[in-house]
C-alpha cells in the first residue's frame, strides 16, 4: 500500500469520476470507441446559415438542444451531461450533495444575437438607437435574459443541481481553461481545504459571431470541402484549427479520502504546471521559453523526469504556429526522445473544444492509461519535416503507458500542463 | 496542516471616477466627493472614469490601441499597484508573480450592432445577412478586446507579470474569489506574491441594457446607496483596482512595508429562494470571518439594488457598533471590481490611520474617531454570491 502523500509531502490527488461529451457523442464509451477508431466529429455547420463564411465547419454537439436556444444554454447543458456521468461514476456524496467546491472552466458569457434581435424587434420602429433599446428592456419583459447572460449563471445552475459547497469559481484562461479548472481543484485538495473537488469544463459556443471572430484572426482551417479531414495537427498542409463544442468533468479527491470510502481510483493527477507568455496577444514567444518553462514546472511538480513520460497528449491545434512551437518546446525538454515519444492530438478528431479542451483531453489521457491504447492523430498524410514527432498517425496504437503529459497552450499566453498517471508516483 | 503564512497588502492601485492614485482617492473620500453623470445615459446614471493619461502606465500607443476601455483601465490600475509595491520593472519578481484577475469583458461595437439590428427590423436581412455584416464590419482585433482573459494577457504584455495567470468570471463574486484564492495560495506556501484585481467600464450602453432586463438600474436622480428605498437600483461605475499581496516573509526579505495585513477571505453562494437567505448567509460568513467584536469599521459593496441591499441592511443592524461605509455611493457599482476596491480602501485607511468620513444622509454610516486596526470588507452580489474579508493592521 502506497503512502497517501506525494514526494513533496502533499495529499495525492486522484480521479474517481469522469464524464465527457463531444461531437463524437455523449459519454466515455462512445467517445473512446470513436476516438480509437480514428473517427472525426467535424461536420459542415447546419445550425445556422454558412453563406459568406470562410470557415464553414465545426465539431458541434448537434444531438443536444436547449430551449430557449442560446450558446450559454447549450454550454450549461453540456456541463450538466458530463457532470452527471462523472458523479454517477464516482459514487461520491449523494444526489444533489457534492462534498466539495466547484471549479468551472466556461466560455465567456454574453448577450447573443437571437436575443439582441428579439429586443430590437420589440421596439417596433426602424432607425432606433440604444435609448430606444433601453426604453423597452425593463419592466420584466426580458427578465430571464438578465440571469441567463450573467457570467456566473452556468456555475449558479451547477451549484444548485449538484450541491457543491462554498463559492463556485468560473474561470477562463482561453484554451488552457480546462487544465486550469483541474489545477485549481488539485491545489485546493493539496492545501487540505477539501477532500474533494468538482472540476468542470464546458464550451457550447459555436454561433455565427464566435466562428467569425476566430475566422477574422485567421486562426481557423478553411479546408471546408472535407470537414472531417480539415483538422490536421502536425501535418505540413495544416492550416488552422476547427472550432468545436464539448464538456469534460472530473471528480478529484485526496487519495486518502477515496480509499477510505472504497472508491475506484481511475487515475492520479501527479503534477500540474502553468506559465504565462508575455510576448504577444495571440502568438507565442519565438524562443519557446514559456512553453518549455511550463513543461519543466509540471515535471518538477510531479517530481518526475522527462524519461518517465510515455505519451504526450498534445495541444496540437493544427495552426501553423502552435504545432511548430509545441515541437520546439517539447524537443527542448525531451531532447532526442522528442522524436520517439508518441505525441498525438485529439483535436484532429474532436476539434478544438476551447474552454473544455484541457479537461476533455485530460479525460482522454486517463482513458489512454486505462485501456493502454493511444488514440491517433488522424488526417496525417503529409508529414512536416520540421516537426518530426511520432504523432501516432491515423491508427490507434496499443502501448505500455504509465504516465501521460497533457498540454494546453492558450490564446493570450496562458500555458498549462498536467501529468496523469495510473498509480501514485 | 502547518500554520498559515501571514499575508500583507504591499501595493495598491486605484483609478476611478474620483481620480487616480491613492492620494487623489484619499482626498476625494475625505471631501465626500461624488462624480456622477446623469445626462449622458439619461435617465440612467453612471460614475464616469476621471480623466486619465493612459500613457503613464501604458507607454506604447500600439498597446493602448489593442485594448478597449475596460482593458485600458485595468492595465493602468495594475501598473499603479506594481509601482506602489515597488516591483515595477523588477523582472526577477515579475517573472514569477502570480496573477488573478476578476473579469467581465465583451465590449460591443455599438454602431455595428445597431446597423445590423436596424436591417433586421426593416426586413432588409436575408439569411446570410448576419454573416456578411459581421465578417465585413467587425475589426479583427475587436475579439481580443472582448475576451475575458485578455485583461490578464495585456497586463502580462505591458507590465511583464508572467508567473501564473488565472481569470475568474462571475460578477461580484469573482472579485471576492480572486482575493480568496490568492490569499489561500500564499497562506499555504503555494505562492509568494500575487497581483489581484479587476476593472470595469460602467459607461457601456450594452451593460445598461443587460441590467435593465432585470430592472437593476438606478434611474432619474442620484441618491446614496442607503437612501434608495423608493427607487432601488445601482449606478454603474468605471474603475480599476489592483492589489499586490505577498507573504510577510517575501516582503520583509525585500525590505517592503505593508499597507495592511489580509487576514482572511470567506465566500459562499446562498440559494436566494427564500426571503432572508442573504442575511442568513452574511451571518454565517461573519462567524467564519472571525472579526471578533462589533467595533471597528466595515466597508461594503452594497449596490442599492433590491432585495439584496435590504437583506444586507438587516445583517448590518445586527452589528450596530461597526462604522459602515458603502463604496457604491462614491464609486457606483463596479461589479467584479467592487470587492478589490473595498480591500484597497480598507488597507489605505489602516495605513493612513483613519477611516474616511461617512457619505450617507440617513445616518446608517456613523463617524469613527481613532485609527482603525481592523476593517471588515463585505459584499453581497446583486443576484448571486456573498463574500467577506478581514483586513488588519500589520504588527
Amino acid at each position: 500500500m502506497t503512502a497517501p502523500r506525494d514526494k513533496s509531502g502533499r495529499p495525492i490527488v486522484v480521479v474517481t469520476g469522469m464524464g465527457v461529451v463531444t461531437s463524437l457523442g455523449a459519454g466515455k464509451t462512445d467517445n473512446w470507441a470513436k476516438l480509437t477508431a480514428g473517427e472525426s466529429g467535424i461536420r459542415t455547420v447546419t445550425r445556422f446559415p454558412i453563406d459568406g463564411l470562410k470557415s464553414t465547419m465545426a465539431g458541434t454537439v448537434d444531438f443536444v438542444t436547449v430551449d430557449p436556444s442560446s450558446s450559454t444554454g447549450l454550454t450549461e447543458r453540456l456541463a450538466d451531461i458530463a457532470t452527471e456521468e462523472a458523479i454517477e461514476q464516482s459514487g461520491i456524496g449523494s444526489r444533489g450533495d457534492f462534498p466539495g467546491p466547484l471549479f468551472l472552466a466556461v466560455a465567456p458569457v454574453e448577450v447573443e444575437w437571437p436575443q439582441r434581435i428579439e429586443v430590437g424587434r420589440a421596439i417596433g420602429k426602424p432607425d432606433f438607437d440604444v435609448n430606444d433599446m433601453l426604453a423597452i428592456s425593463g419592466g420584466g419583459r426580458f427578465a430571464p435574459y438578465h440571469h441567463r447572460f450573467m457570467f456566473g449563471s452556468v456555475a449558479g445552475y451547477l451549484v444548485e443541481k449538484f450541491g457543491t459547497k462554498g463559492s463556485p469559481i468560473s474561470l477562463s484562461t482561453a484554451c488552457a481553461s480546462g487544465a486550469t479548472a483541474i489545477q485549481l481543484g488539485v491545489e485546493a485538495i493539496r492545501r487540505g481545504e477539501t477532500d474533494a473537488a468538482l472540476c468542470v469544463a464546458t464550451d457550447g459556443s459555436v454561433n455565427p459571431e464566435a466562428l467569425i471572430r476566430f475566422s477574422l484572426l485567421s486562426a481557423l482551417s478553411t479546408q471546408n470541402d472535407s470537414p472531417q479531414a480539415a483538422s490536421k495537427p502536425f501535418s505540413k498542409n495544416r492550416d488552422g484549427f476547427v472550432m468545436a463544442e464539448g464538456a469534460g468533468t472530473l471528480v478529484l479527491e485526496s487519495y486518502e479520502a477515496a480509499v477510505a470510502r472504497g472508491a475506484t481510483i481511475l487515475g492520479v493527477v501527479a503534477g500540474c504546471g502553468e506559465l504565462t507568455d508575455s510576448f504577444h496577444r495571440t502568438r507565442s514567444s519565438p524562443d519557446g521559453k514559456p512553453i518549455i518553462g511550463c513543461v519543466r514546472k509540471t515535471l518538477a511538480d510531479a517530481g518526475m523526469t522527462p524519461e518517465q513520460i510515455d505519451h504526450i497528449n498534445a495541444h496540437g491545434t493544427a495552426t501553423p504556429e502552435n504545432d511548430k512551437m509545441e515541437y520546439l518546446g517539447i524537443s527542448a525538454v525531451f531532447g532526442e526522445r522528442a522524436k520517439e515519444i508518441p505525441v498525438s492530438s485529439n483535436k484532429s478528431m474532436v476539434g478544438h473544444t476551447i474552454s473544455a479542451a484541457g479537461a476533455v483531453e485530460a479525460i482522454f489521457s486517463l482513458l489512454t492509461l486505462e485501456h493502454q491504447r493511444i488514440p491517433p492523430t488522424i488526417n496525417y498524410d503529409v508529414p512536416d519535416p520540421a516537426i518530426p514527432f511520432d504523432v501516432v498517425p491515423n491508427r490507434a496504437r496499443d502501448a505500455r503507458v504509465t504516465a501521460v503529459m497533457s498540454n494546453s497552450f492558450g490564446f493570450g499566453g496562458q500555458n498549462a500542463s498536467l501529468i496523469l498517471t495510473r498509480e501514485p508516483v | 496542516m502547518t500554520e498559515p503564512k501571514e499575508a500583507w497588502i504591499t501595493g495598491i492601485g486605484i483609478v476611478s471616477s474620483l481620480g487616480e492614485g491613492l492620494d487623489a482617492h484619499w482626498d476625494a473620500l475625505n471631501a465626500r466627493r461624488i462624480n456622477v453623470d446623469e445626462k449622458r445615459f439619461a435617465p440612467y446614471i453612471v460614475h464616469p472614469l476621471a480623466p486619465v493619461s493612459f500613457d503613464s502606465q501604458i507607454p506604447k500607443k500600439g498597446d493602448q490601441r489593442q485594448m478597449e476601455a475596460w482593458q485600458r483601465i485595468g492595465t493602468y490600475a495594475a501598473g499603479l499597484a506594481l509601482d506602489s509595491a515597488g516591483v515595477k520593472g523588477n523582472q526577477e519578481i515579475l517573472g514569477r508573480m502570480d496573477m488573478i484577475v476578476a473579469a467581465g469583458g465583451g465590449e460591443r461595437d455599438i454602431p455595428v450592432d445597431l446597423a445590423i439590428l436596424n436591417a433586421y427590423i426593416t426586413g432588409n436581412a436575408g439569411p446570410a445577412f448576419l454573416n456578411e455584416r459581421l465578417m465585413n464590419d467587425l475589426r479583427p482585433t475587436l475579439f481580443l478586446t472582448q475576451l475575458s482573459n485578455l485583461l490578464a494577457g495585456n497586463i502580462a504584455i505591458v507590465h511583464g507579470v508572467s508567473g501564473t495567470s488565472r481569470t475568474f468570471m462571475g460578477e461580484e463574486a469573482a472579485g471576492v474569489d480572486a482575493a480568496r484564492i490568492a490569499l489561500a495560495r500564499i497562506q499555504s506556501g503555494q505562492s509568494d506574491i500575487a497581483l489581484v484585481g479587476a476593472a470595469y467600464n460602467g459607461e457601456r450602453a450594452d451593460l445598461l441594457i443587460l441590467f435593465e432586463f432585470g430592472d437593476f438600474n438606478l434611474k432619474d436622480s442620484f441618491a446614496p446607496v442607503w437612501a434608495r428605498e423608493k427607487h432601488s437600483g445601482f449606478a454603474l461605475g468605471s474603475a480599476g483596482v489592483f492589489l499586490v499581496i505577498e507573504s510577510r516573509e517575501h516582503a520583509e526579505a525585500r525590505g517592503t512595508k505593508p499597507y495592511a495585513k489580509l487576514t482572511r477571505v470567506v465566500a459562499d453562494l446562498a440559494q436566494r429562494k427564500q426571503p432572508g437567505a442573504v442575511t442568513k448567509s452574511l451571518e454565517a460568513l461573519w462567524s467564519k470571518l472571525g472579526a471578533g467584536g462589533d467595533d471597528g469599521a466595515l466597508i461594503t459593496g452594497a449596490t442599492g439594488a433590491q432585495p439584496a441591499t435590504s437583506e444586507e441592511k438587516a445583517f448590518l443592524s445586527q452589528h450596530p457598533g461597526r462604522a459602515v461605509r458603502a463604496t457604491g455611493t462614491m464609486f457606483g457599482h463596479t461589479l467584479e471590481t467592487q470587492f478589490p476596491l473595498g480591500l484597497a480602501l480598507a488597507a489605505l485607511s489602516i495605513s493612513r490611520g483613519a477611516l474616511f468620513p461617512p457619505n450617507d444622509p440617513i445616518g446608517l454610516e456613523v463617524e469613527m474617531s481613532g485609527s482603525p486596526t481592523q476593517i471588515a470588507v463585505i459584499g453581497a452580489g446583486h443576484w448571486q454570491g456573498e463574500g467577506m474579508a478581514l483586513v488588519e493592521a500589520a504588527k
